[in-house]
C-alpha cells in the first residue's frame, strides 16, 4: 500500500459478487475469480497442501527444472543394449498392471511382442504363456522410457535414445510403426510382425548410422519450431517428422547403405506423420522427470494409461502412482468403428500434455481441431484453460496465436481439484479387442480420482508445523 | 571498438522476434552493429559480411549474438537489454490472454496488476483461496469467517515468508489507499491509519474520526483472533511495519480487545520502535470506549474534538423493565454491554462478557439481554445481518411486543457492502412501537446511504439516534426505571 498511489489499486476478488460491485462503484478495477467449490471431499487435503510453506517455491523449482532440461537424440539401438532388457522381459505403457486386468490392446501387443521375439510359435501359445506368468513385464516409466498406446517394448526392438545434457539423464522410446494395424494398437497379425522385423533389420540400423553421424539432434529445438508450424506434438507431428528427416538425410545418403534401403527408410519415415511422436515423447519425459522429486511440489510429472487404469505421478511424491479408471475418448472413428469398439484410454503419450504440448498446445494446431471434434475457437479456449491449471509457461516453446506466450507447463494437481477442470489430452483410440488396431482419435481426460488421491498423498507428506 | 560473438545452443526463437530484438539493440547508444539470429547458413554469412569472426561450428538451432559497440560498457548494456528482451513476458493482449474466466486467484492475478485479493469464499475452504493469493504474491483480505485458527496461523506464516499481509480471517472491513474493502465506510483521506482486530469497532472509530473532520487513509483489519495467545499478533505487527513506512501516515491506532498479556507486551514493544506515534486503543473493562479513543486520536493529530451528534426528540420518561440490545456489530455489542454492565450488573448474551449469562440456542431473552446477530454461529449459511436484516427485524417485533422490555437498543452500520436502507425497514417497526428505541448509527456523510438521511428517517419514526455507540448506550440506560439498576434492592 505504501507504493500504490490512490487510484492505482486493482483487486482480485473471489466469493461474494457484492464486494466486487462495491469496489467498482468506487472506481477500482477488479478481476473476479470465476469461483467454484473444490471437488467434494478434497477440502481438507487441499487446505493442508495449499498451506504447505514449501509449495510455491517447490513448484517454481519443478517448473524451472522442466523448462531447463535438454533433450537431444543421441542414438538408435536395440532395447536389450539401451535398457538392458533381458529375454522374456517386456515394457508396457501406463501404471503397473497384471495380465488378469489387462485390456485387449495391451494383451495383443504383448502377444505380438512374444511372437516377434521368437519365444513361441503362435499367438495362442504366447497368450497361454503370458497368462501362465512365464514372462515378466513392467511399466516403461520405471526405466525412464515411454511408449505410445500399448507401449510394449521387447529386447529386440530398436529404441530412440535421448540425452538431457543439463541433468545428464536418458530416456527412450520405440520406433513408430505407422498408423492402422500396428502392434502398439494391439495388432499382432503376420504383417505387423513382418513390419517389426524390417524395422529391426533395416530401419533401426539405418537410423542408428544417420543419428550417430548427424547427432546429437536437438529435439527441443525441433519441437519449438513444429509448434509454430501447426503441430501440437501429440496428434499432429507432421512438421516435426519432416524436420527430423531433414536432419538425417545427408547422413543417410552418405551412409553407403543400399539405395533401396535408404529410399525405403525415407519413404517409411516421411510417409508416417506420427513418426516424430516417438521422439517427442522421450523428450517430454526428460523434461518432466527433471521436475520430479521436489518435496512439496504439486506439479504433475507423469500422466500415463495402460488401457485399464489412468495413472499420474506428482513431483512431491516422486515415483508413486495414483490411479483411476481410464476413460474412453470422444472423437472421430475410422471406417465402420464406433464407440463400442474403442478401448479405454491407453498409452504413455500423455507425457506430451504433462510437458505442456499436445492438448495443452491445441491452439497452435488448428488443422486438427475438427479431427478431435472441435472448432478453432474451442482450441484457443482449451489452451487458455490449460494455462489456468499450470504453474507456468515454457518460454522455449512459444505459441504465435497466443501472442507468443510459452506453452502451459507444469499441471498443478491442486488447481485441477480446486477448479474441477481436467487436463485435456489429445489421443488415438485403440480397438477394444486384441488384434484390431486403431479405431479412431479424439479427446480424453484423466479421471478425477487420480488427482484426489495424489493431493491426499501430498497432504499426508506435509511436514507438521513447528 | 569492441566486438563480441556468442553462440547459444538450444535457444530457438522465431526469426521475426529476433529481428525485432536486433533492431532494438542497434538503437542503443554506442552500439554500431548488432545481430541476434538463429545460426542458419544465411545468418552466418550475414555475420561474415558484417565483419564478425565466424564461430567455429554452429547449427541452425543455435542462436547467434553478435554486437559491435564503442566500448565494453556499451556491449554489456546491449547484452543486458538482450537478456531482458529474451526473458520479457509478452504483453498479454488480444483475445488470447483474457477470454477465459479465471478459475483461481492465481489465474486472476496473472490477468491483472493486482497486489491485493479479497476472499469471501465459504469459511471451510477460504484458506485454500487465501493461500493461493499469497502464493501469487498478493496481500490478502479474508472476509470469510469460520476459518480454523491453525489455518489462520499457517496463512500468516506464509505471508511472513513472503513479506505479505493477511487481513482477517473474519475481516469485515478494510480501507487501503482510501478504497473501502468489504463493509467499509467512505471516509475522507487523512493522516490516520488504523490496525483493527475488530470490524465494526474499526468502522465506528473511522466514522467518529470522519465526523470530527479527521481523515483515514488506511485501515488494516487483522481478524478478531490476531492478538490471541495462539496467533500472537502476526498480522498486527506486519501491518504496523507497513503503515510506519507510509509517509502520509502521522498517527497509527490499534483497535482491539485487550490482547493476552505477553502479546500485549509484544505489540507495545513493537509500537515503541516505530517512528510513527501509535495509539493503542484496547477496548475492555476499565478501558476507554471507542468514542473516548476517537477523541484521543483526534487530539493526537492536533485537531479539535467535537461531541458526536445526536438526532431525535427529548428522552421519554424512564420505564421499568429490561434493556434489549439487538446488534449487527460484535464490537458495538461488546462495548454496549461493557457500559451497561456497570449499571445493570451481569447481562445475558450470545456473546456474554466474563460473568455474564450465555443465552440458550433459541436466544430467548433472559432479563437485560444483548444479541449479536453477526456472530459466527448465526451467519452459517446465511448472509450477515448488515446485508440481510430479516432475522433482527423479526426479533425487534418480538421485543417491542414484550411487556418486560423497557428499551430497545439497535446499531445501524452504514457504508459499502451494507444494506442500502436499513433505516426505512427499521423505521416501520419503530413507528408502531410504544417501546423507546435508541439507535447507534455508524456511518459517514459520504457513505452511499448518507448518515444524515438515515438518521432523519430513524428519528422521524421516533427513535433516538446517536453517532456514538457509547453515548447511545448511556442514553438507553438513562431510560430504564430506577430499580433496573444493580445497586437498587
Amino acid at each position: 500500500m505504501t507504493t500504490t498511489p490512490t487510484g492505482d489499486l486493482t483487486v482480485v476478488t473471489a466469493g461474494a459478487a457484492m464486494f466486487a460491485d462495491t469496489l467498482r462503484s468506487q472506481g477500482v478495477a477488479t478481476t473476479e475469480v470465476s469461483w467454484l467449490p473444490p471437488v467434494a471431499g478434497s477440502e481438507g487435503a487441499l487446505t493442508s497442501v495449499m498451506l504447505d510453506r514449501r509449495r510455491t517455491a517447490a513448484n517454481a523449482q519443478a517448473l524451472d527444472a522442466m523448462t531447463a532440461a535438454g533433450a537431444s537424440l543421441v542414438d538408435v539401438r536395440p532395447a536389450r543394449d539401451a535398457l538392458g532388457l533381458d529375454a522374456g522381459h517386456f515394457l508396457h505403457a501406463g501404471p503397473p498392471i497384471d495380465w488378469e486386468r489387462m485390456s485387449g490392446p495391451l494383451r495383443g501387443a504383448l502377444v505380438g511382442a512374444v511372437v516377434y521375439e521368437g519365444l513361441v510359435e503362435t499367438p495362442e501359445q504366447a497368450e497361454r504363456r503370458l497368462a501362465a506368468g512365464d514372462f515378466s513385464f513392467e511399466p516403461a516409466h520405471h526405466l525412464g522410457a515411454v511408449g505410445p498406446m500399448a507401449g510394449v517394448v521387447s529386447p529386440s526392438m530398436w529404441m530412440f535414445e535421448l540425452h538431457d545434457d543439463v541433468h545428464d539423464r536418458r530416456s527412450w522410446c520405440s520406433l513408430n510403426e505407422g498408423l492402422g494395424k500396428v502392434l502398439r494398437y494391439g495388432a499382432y497379425s503376420p504383417d505387423v510382425i513382418d513390419r517389426l522385423r524390417w524395422m529391426g533389420d533395416v530401419l533401426g540400423p539405418a537410423l542408428q548410422t544417420a543419428t550417430r553421424s548427424a547427432g546429437p539432434i536437438d529435439v527441443l529445438a525441433i519441437v519449438a519450431q513444429m509448434i509454430q508450424m501447426g503441430d501440437e506434438g501429440h496428434n499432429r507431428n507432421r512438421a516435426g517428422t519432416l524436420m527430423l528427416l531433414k536432419e538425417w538425410l545427408p547422413a543417410l545418403i552418405r551412409s553407403g547403405l543400399p539405395t533401396d534401403d535408404v529410399a525405403a527408410v525415407v519413404e517409411f519415415v516421411s510417409g508416417n506423420d506420427h513418426f516424430f511422436l516417438n521422439v517427442v515423447m522421450p523428450a517430454c519425459k526428460l523434461m518432466t522427470v527433471a521436475g520430479n522429486g521436489v518435496p512439496g511440489s504439486t506439479v504433475v510429472t507423469t500422466m500415463a494409461r495402460n488401457g485399464t487404469d489412468f495413472g499420474i505421478q506428482v513431483s512431491g511424491l516422486g515415483d508413486r502412482w495414483f490411479t483411476g479408471p481410464a476413460q474412453v475418448a470422444e472423437g472421430l472413428y475410422l471406417a465402420n468403428f464406433g464407440p463400442d469398439d474403442a478401448n479405454p484410454d491407453i498409452g504413455d503419450s500423455a507425457i506430451t500434455e504433462t510437458a505442456g504440448i499436445g492438448g495443452f498446445a491445441m491452439a497452435t494446431a488448428p488443422a486438427i481441431v475438427r479431427f478431435v471434434g472441435g472448432t478453432v475457437a474451442d482450441a484457443l479456449a482449451t489452451t487458455r484453460r490449460m494455462y489456468d491449471l499450470c504453474v507456468g509457461e515454457n518460454r522455449r516453446w512459444a505459441l504465435p496465436i497466443m501472442d507468443f506466450r510459452g506453452t502451459p507447463t507444469g499441471i498443478d494437481a491442486t488447481s485441477v481439484l480446486r477448479t474441477g477442470q481436467l487436463p485435456q489430452i489429445n489421443t488415438g483410440m485403440a480397438g477394444r479387442v486384441a488384434g484390431v488396431g486403431q479405431v479412431g482419435a479424439g479427446l480424453v481426460s484423466p479421471p478425477m480420482e487420480c488427482f484426489e488421491a495424489a493431493v491426499e498423498g501430498l497432504a499426508e507428506a506435509v511436514p507438521p508445523t513447528a | 571498438m569492441t566486438r563480441t560473438v556468442e553462440v547459444r545452443s538450444g535457444a530457438y526463437r522465431d526469426s521475426v522476434g529476433l529481428m525485432q530484438i536486433s533492431t532494438q539493440l542497434r538503437t542503443l547508444p554506442g552500439v554500431e552493429a548488432a545481430l541476434v539470429a538463429m545460426a542458419t547458413e544465411l545468418n552466418v554469412e550475414l555475420l561474415d559480411s558484417m565483419g564478425f569472426d565466424r564461430p567455429a561450428s554452429t547449427s541452425p538451432n543455435d542462436m547467434l549474438v553478435a554486437i559491435e559497440a564503442a566500448d565494453d560498457d556499451a556491449v554489456a548494456e546491449a547484452l543486458r537489454v538482450l537478456e531482458a528482451a529474451l526473458t520479457a513476458a509478452p504483453a498479454p493482449g488480444g483475445e488470447g490472454a483474457t477470454d477465459v474466466a479465471p478459475p483461481t486467484v492465481l489465474a486472476a492475478a496473472r490477468r491483472s496488476p493486482a497486489r491485493l485479493a479479497l476472499i469471501s469464499t465459504p469459511g471451510a475452504v477460504a484458506a485454500i483461496d487465501a493461500a493461493d493469493a499469497l502464493g501469487a504474491g498478493l496481500d490478502v483480505m479474508v472476509f470469510s469467517d469460520n476459518v480454523a485458527v491453525e489455518h489462520e496461523i499457517a496463512l500468516k506464516e506464509m505471508a511472513a515468508d513472503n513479506g505479505l499481509l493477511v487481513m482477517g480471517p473474519d475481516c469485515g472491513t478494510a480501507v487501503i489507499d482510501g478504497i473501502g474493502l468489504g463493509f467499509a465506510n467512505v471516509v475522507r483521506p487523512g493522516p490516520v491509519a488504523i490496525v483493527a482486530a475488530s470490524g465494526t469497532g474499526a468502522q465506528h472509530l473511522m466514522a467518529l474520526l470522519d465526523g470530527a473532520g479527521v481523515g483515514v487513509t488506511h485501515c488494516v483489519g487483522v481478524g478478531g483472533r490476531d492478538l490471541s495467545d495462539q496467533v500472537r499478533g502476526r498480522s498486527t505487527l506486519a501491518a504496523l511495519d507497513r503503515l510506519d513506512a507510509d509517509d502520509s501516515v502521522t498517527t497509527i491506532v490499534v483497535v482491539s480487545k485487550p490482547p493476552a498479556d505477553d502479546v500485549a507486551d509484544l505489540v507495545t514493544a513493537h509500537a515503541d520502535g516505530l517512528r510513527t506515534p501509535t495509539v493503542l486503543g484496547y477496548l475492555g473493562p476499565g478501558r476507554p470506549d471507542i468514542t473516548a479513543t476517537a477523541q484521543r486520536v483526534v487530539e493526537a493529530t492536533g485537531a479539535t474534538w467535537q461531541q458526536p451528534r445526536r438526532w431525535g426528540g427529548d428522552a421519554p420518561l424512564p420505564r421499568d423493565g429490561d434493556l434489549r440490545g439487538l446488534f449487527t456489530g460484535g464490537t458495538l455489542c461488546d462495548e454496549a454491554m461493557l457500559i451497561a454492565t456497570q449499571q445493570l450488573g451481569p447481562l445475558a448474551s450470545n456473546i456474554p462478557l466474563a460473568g455474564g449469562t450465555r443465552l440458550d440456542a433459541d436466544l430467548a431473552s433472559q432479563g437485560h439481554t444483548f444479541i449479536d446477530f453477526g456472530d459466527d454461529q448465526l451467519t452459517v449459511g446465511r448472509p450477515h445481518p448488515m446485508i440481510d436484516p430479516t432475522l433482527r427485524l423479526e426479533r425487534l417485533a418480538v421485543e417491542v411486543a414484550d411487556p418486560s422490555c423497557a428499551v430497545v437498543m439497535l446499531d445501524v452500520v452504514l457504508g459499502h457492502g451494507a444494506h442500502t436502507d436499513q433505516a426505512t425497514d427499521l423505521a416501520a417497526a419503530i413507528r408502531d412501537a410504544d417501546t423507546p428505541v435508541v439507535v447507534s448509527l455508524v456511518g459517514t456523510r459520504d457513505d452511499p446511504q448518507g448518515i444524515e438521511a438515515q438518521a432523519q428517517t430513524l428519528a422521524g419514526a421516533g427513535a433516538i439516534v446517536h453517532a456514538s455507540n457509547a453515548a447511545a448506550t448511556r442514553e438507553a440506560l438513562s431510560l430504564l426505571g430506577q430499580h433496573a439498576h444493580k445497586d437498587m434492592p
